[in-house]
């Protein structure tokens, strides 16, 4: 692990998961699962809908406790360090974009003046700047996908979570937001756990995949991709692209 | 619409289009009461209609002019009870309704003896505020409260309940307590729901306000009351025209309020 750990920016945390577990109600979703994520990682989890995936992510994100099992941070981070984007990008429609991008520092309680300008520099990140003084009702889709990516980001996140960010997007949309989201993986040092059920998403965007089986949690696959650490859309029609998605299908489909 | 820069996949341009004048858009409703108005006057002068149950448009047209001081006096009194028993209720009602939310528990205990309450007919506990408060102005108040509150408490419960799961999430993400979260997320979320509340208690409250007058004296409740006993069914109606009058207008300030509020991003404001 230490060979690709270095290579990839380590400003993010580290996080060690050790026999996770998480039942509902008579449904065992996460039977016990280790999983160990190094700082600075870029984590894709796939597996089918209703593989527990999600929740794994809500329990990264502490929003939901294990029910068994431990789940730890290197360094130990406070709370305001993870971010989360979710399916859809829940803004806050009686919100400006700009107020929306500046919402998790208020909650922090961070002064008006330096919220504003974090919420510009990370709404300029992802382009949207001349897009500040509008509501979210204004916004295609698209636009208000990177507006919750900018909130996300606008904390300087240690760790940023995503849960199938993308996927209710056209895929040019799409395309380009995978594009927007490695690039500021690259530049900011964040560990980044990405939970999709598309493969060519998880193949393209990260370092290294993990994929779940459909019942209990269980992870069928761990795989380093190997693949060129700079992505673009060149990269889409790049063979070794399509031999690391079946790989990847061909552990989703084996059961 | 503001003038904002023309960015893709930018809806906005259609909301301009198609917003005529506000006394163009009101003709069509203008129609069958023009209509109306007439076929009942012809109806009632031309004896198919006896003047004594139902009086011509015009007598009660002439009722109006004639108490004018009675009556305007009468609209303000009712006015002042109404506006206060909505006041109350609205302030009761949300406040019922964040304690209602603040866990399961308390719902099972409490949301049952609201909705029950909700079925007490007033005409039936009228006397009995008559005894508890006296004749005058606080009965009236306390019965334009008692009937316009279910529906406050109701539609804002709705509305608190259902904020959505990943915003919540969001807010604990980052620490929000209860109170801030109340306020800068459930209220606002809430709001379009809170306001439908408040449009239904608005008719209500001057029901329950003219009702509590009929029994507690005063208003245009007394008005219409005074008249049936004295067969001024044209006086009945003139006042009852009037209380119609006053529910509209509780119902345009409310509508204005959602104007104002909602136009920017809910869609029930951006038609």
């Amino acid at each position: 692990m230490g060979a690709i750990a270095s290579s990839v920016p380590s400003g993010g945390v580290a996080l060690d998961l050790k026999n996770v577990r998480r039942v509902f109600d008579d449904l065992v979703v996460i039977e016990s699962l280790d999983l160990r994520v190094e700082a600075g990682e870029f984590l894709a989890i796939l597996g089918p809908s209703g593989c527990g995936k999600s929740t794994l992510l809500r329990m990264i994100a502490r929003l939901a406790e294990p029910d068994a099992g431990r789940i730890t941070f290197h360094p130990d981070t406070e709370r305001f360090q993870t971010a989360f984007v979710f399916q859809d990008a829940h803004l806050l429609p009686w919100r400006t974009v700009l107020d929306n991008a500046a919402l998790p520092l208020e909650l922090m309680g961070i002064e008006r003046e330096q919220r504003y300008r974090r919420a510009h520099a990370s709404l300029r990140q992802v382009s949207l700047s001349e897009a500040e003084g509008r509501y979210p009702a204004q916004l295609s889709g698209g636009m208000k996908m990177r507006v919750s990516l900018a909130r996300a980001l606008v904390t300087a996140p240690r760790l940023l979570l995503l849960d199938e960010p993308f996927a209710a997007l056209d895929e040019i949309t799409r395309f380009r937001l995978d594009n927007q989201l490695r690039e500021l993986w690259r530049q900011r040092a964040m560990t980044v756990v990405f939970v999709t059920h598309s493969i060519s998403e998880a193949a393209f965007l990260a370092n290294r995949a993990i994929v779940l089986s459909r019942r209990g949690g269980r992870i069928k696959l761990d795989r380093r991709l190997e693949l060129p650490s700079e992505r673009t859309d060149d990269l889409r029609a790049n063979p070794r692209l399509g031999r690391e998605m079946k790989i990847l299908l061909d552990a989703m489909e084996e059961e | 619409m503001h003038a904002l820069k023309p960015l893709t996949g930018v809806r906005g341009s259609e909301q301009s289009r198609g917003r005529k004048g506000p006394l163009l858009a009101a003709i069509p409703a203008l129609v069958p009461f023009v209509v109306i108005t007439s076929a009942l006057e012809l109806a009632v002068r031309g004896g198919l209609v006896r003047a004594y149950l139902v009086p011509a448009p015009s007598s009660v047209f002439r009722a109006m002019v004639e108490s004018r001081g009675e009556l305007m006096r009468a609209m303000l009194t009712t006015s002042a009870s109404a506006l206060l028993g909505f006041f109350l209720s609205t302030v009761a009602g949300i406040g019922i309704a964040v304690f209602l939310s603040s866990s399961r528990a308390i719902q099972r205990a409490f949301y049952p003896y609201a909705v029950f309450f909700q079925t007490v007919p007033l005409i039936a506990i009228a006397p009995l505020l008559v005894i508890w408060f006296g004749y005058g102005t606080r009965t009236v108040v306390a019965s334009a409260f008692v009937v316009s509150i279910f529906p406050v408490i109701a539609n804002t419960l709705t509305g608190i309940l259902s904020t959505d799961p990943a915003l919540r999430d969001l807010f604990r993400l980052y620490g929000a307590s209860t109170l801030v979260t109340l306020f800068k997320l459930r209220f606002p979320a809430a709001l379009p729901q809170i306001l439908t509340g408040l449009r239904v208690a608005s008719g209500l409250a001057v029901i329950g306000a003219i009702v509590g007058e009929f029994i507690g004296g005063q208003g245009l409740g007394s008005v219409v009351d005074i008249a049936r006993t004295q067969q001024r069914v044209d006086k009945v109606f003139a006042a009852v025209l009037l209380a119609s009058v006053l529910g509209l207008a509780l119902f345009g300030l409310i509508n204005l309020i959602s104007y104002v509020t909602l136009r920017r991003w809910h869609a029930s404001e951006q038609a």
